[in-house]
């Protein structure tokens, strides 16, 4: 992989944000009442919205309003919540590092229960076990998160389970085993739907990767069963198990939205949901470039491990 | 087609996809009670002869609000996923088949689109539209576009280079007579496998919506909705949560074993 790659990828990424920093800045300009009114309020006069308006500079043309937004953001300077009265980059910056410590304890579950899943469904074909991980996988699929969050809350967290709590946070630093009960609905709710999209794909991709010639040509050489699995099969299906499972990092951005509401975690979902709620436009529009810029990045990296992964990929 | 008919996910899915387009056309009319009838004496409960899947909190049949939800919940999945590769398509196969500086700065705005996740992109269109059915059916529809015109670019693309079309080029045909009769027949079978699938995850955003209170507004009988009125009554009754959440799991499925089915039959590469 070139340097030249790198470069033009790194980009690619920087365009993308650009793009999105002014899609999220044109949506939040058309949303209706501008800053003025969320301050003031509804009962506010003509006069004192004007005057406010005239103090925030929300009369002059959109793109200096953009280009300022646009240049605060670059100095780290995210605007003041209209509803919180903290600075954005405060707010922001607590809920991601609990939404992380969600997120990345998902992922990396699913990571570890999916991809074995799913070669033991290519490898045992057509058995049980196979037909099992299949329906799994196309349930999983087809429950929406707050679907399977209710469903958990009732037989693991109402009177018949009673084992763990129904919602909540503590911080990892401040007690595991407290973050650990709290983290296991949320994660395994995000969890399924990944895990069986995950789990379906690998399958696939191992089936076809255990139909080509070159493994045939690793059998008839003699080799045995298990050196061609691990030797041949295995290192194969993996860069296309990463690619998926970078897509699913969108999935991933999207549940945990919903989850966080449901569960009460103090993450960026439920602080975009009270955002929404309550119009508090520079919060939203650091959330939605931060969800982007994660989604983007972890695309990037994806991309980069998979170039390391497979050497017939050459930029 | 005799392939999709030995194909086991695709009967299981047109077997589901059938139970549910009859719940579309006739649950009203076989619906045994009016969906939103109070029977205060039968609250919250289970099922029994007089009513199948039974009550919710103001004791209102379960079975009669399923089969009339079932309008609103795959309606609008099914809506809103039309919408989406309407617009897809024209967008996809115009940057596909005019080429140049339109089709980069085409490509680069939905790159700049996709880069935002699917939900959090409808609530911030619903949040500026305010919420409603038909506002988070535009809202799931514009999210679901740039993916769509995705697919169809590079459906269009990849079919430009064939021997068929290089063929027609040959013979002299007309750019729109290669467009109408040759590039978008084949480009088809792709976009209907894509949106087959994706009427799945419109189906599942929409309750999502309804779930949050940013779709359809009481008193529907949206699906996504009656779990999220029931929700509190959750421990005393699973049964009233379960029964609707089911439901949306059921149909959601039906559009994926169809969709999975429809891809293999339509690509005789993928072997089953």
């Amino acid at each position: 992989m070139s340097l030249g790659y790198l470069t033009r990828r790194l980009f690619s990424v920087l365009l993308v944000l650009v793009i999105v920093s002014f899609a999220v800045f044109a949506i939040t300009m058309i949303l209706p009442g501008n800053a003025a009114v969320m301050i003031l309020g509804e009962y506010a006069t003509e006069d004192q919205l004007l005057a406010l308006a005239e103090v925030l500079g929300l009369n002059r043309p959109w793109y200096i309003q953009y280009f300022e937004w646009a240049g605060n953001i670059l100095q780290a300077d995210w605007g003041m919540s209209l509803r919180l009265s903290l600075p954005v980059g405060e707010v922001v910056g607590d809920a991601f590092w609990n939404s992380a410590s969600l997120a990345v304890t998902a992922l990396v579950t699913v990571i570890i229960i999916a991809i074995p899943l799913g070669i033991l469904a290519a490898l045992y074909r057509g058995s049980k076990v196979d037909l099992g991980i299949g329906l799994f996988a196309y349930v999983g699929t087809a429950m929406p998160e707050f679907v399977t969050a209710t469903l958990l809350l009732v037989f693991l967290a109402g009177s018949a389970g009673g084992y763990l709590p129904a919602g909540g946070f503590i911080a990892p630093n401040e007690s595991f085993p407290g973050f650990v009960s709290h983290v296991i609905l949320p994660a395994g709710t995000l969890g399924l739907i990944l895990m069986a999209h995950i789990a379906r794909q690998v399958r696939s991709e191992m089936s076809d990767v255990l139909a080509s010639d070159y493994i045939r040509a690793a059998r008839l050489k003699g080799l045995r069963e298990r050196t061609v699995i691990r030797r041949h099969a295995l290192p194969n299906s993996l860069a296309p198990a990463v690619a998926v499972i970078s897509l699913d990092i969108g999935y991933l951005l999207g549940g945990i939205i919903v989850v966080e509401e449901i569960f009460a975690w103090p993450g960026l979902g439920r602080l975009l949901i009270y955002a929404l709620e309550n119009r508090d436009l520079p919060v939203i529009q650091a959330i939605t470039l931060l969800l982007a810029a994660v989604y983007a990045l972890s695309n990037l990296f994806s991309d980069l491990v998979i170039a390391a992964l497979d050497p017939r990929v050459r930029y | 087609m005799s392939d999709f008919v030995r194909h086991p996910a695709g009967v299981a899915g047109a077997i589901l996809l059938t139970i549910i387009a009859l719940a579309v056309l006739f649950g009203p009319l076989v619906a045994p009670y009016d969906p939103q009838a109070f029977h205060t004496t039968v609250r919250l409960q289970g099922p029994s002869a007089d009513h199948w899947l039974g009550t919710d909190q103001f004791g209102r049949d379960l079975l009669s609000r399923l089969l009339f939800g079932a309008r609103s919940t795959i309606a609008f999945g099914v809506g809103a996923t039309m919408i989406s590769v309407i617009a897809g398509s024209l967008i996809g196969v115009t940057a596909g088949v005019v080429g140049g500086w339109i089709d980069s700065v085409i490509m680069r705005g939905l790159d700049g689109m996709l880069a935002v996740p699917d939900l959090l992109f409808v609530l911030l269109i619903v949040t500026m539209l305010g919420a409603g059915t038909g506002e988070a059916m535009l809202a799931v529809s514009i999210a679901f576009t740039p993916g769509m015109a995705r697919i169809s670019r590079s459906s269009v693309l990849s079919i430009r280079t064939r021997e068929y079309v290089l063929a027609a080029v040959a013979r002299g045909e007309s750019q729109r007579y290669i467009i109408l009769s040759e590039v978008i027949p084949n480009a088809i079978g792709p976009i209907i496998v894509e949106g087959t699938i994706r009427v799945s995850f419109a189906i599942m955003i929409g309750a999502t919506l309804g779930f949050l209170g940013m779709g359809a507004q009481p008193p529907s009988t949206e699906w996504g909705l009656m779990v999220s009125e029931a929700r509190q009554f959750m421990y005393r009754s699973p049964w009233v949560v379960a029964v609707p959440g089911l439901a949306i799991a059921v149909a959601a499925m039906g559009f994926n074993l169809f969709g999975d089915a429809l891809r293999d039959a339509f690509d005789p590469r993928r072997s089953r």
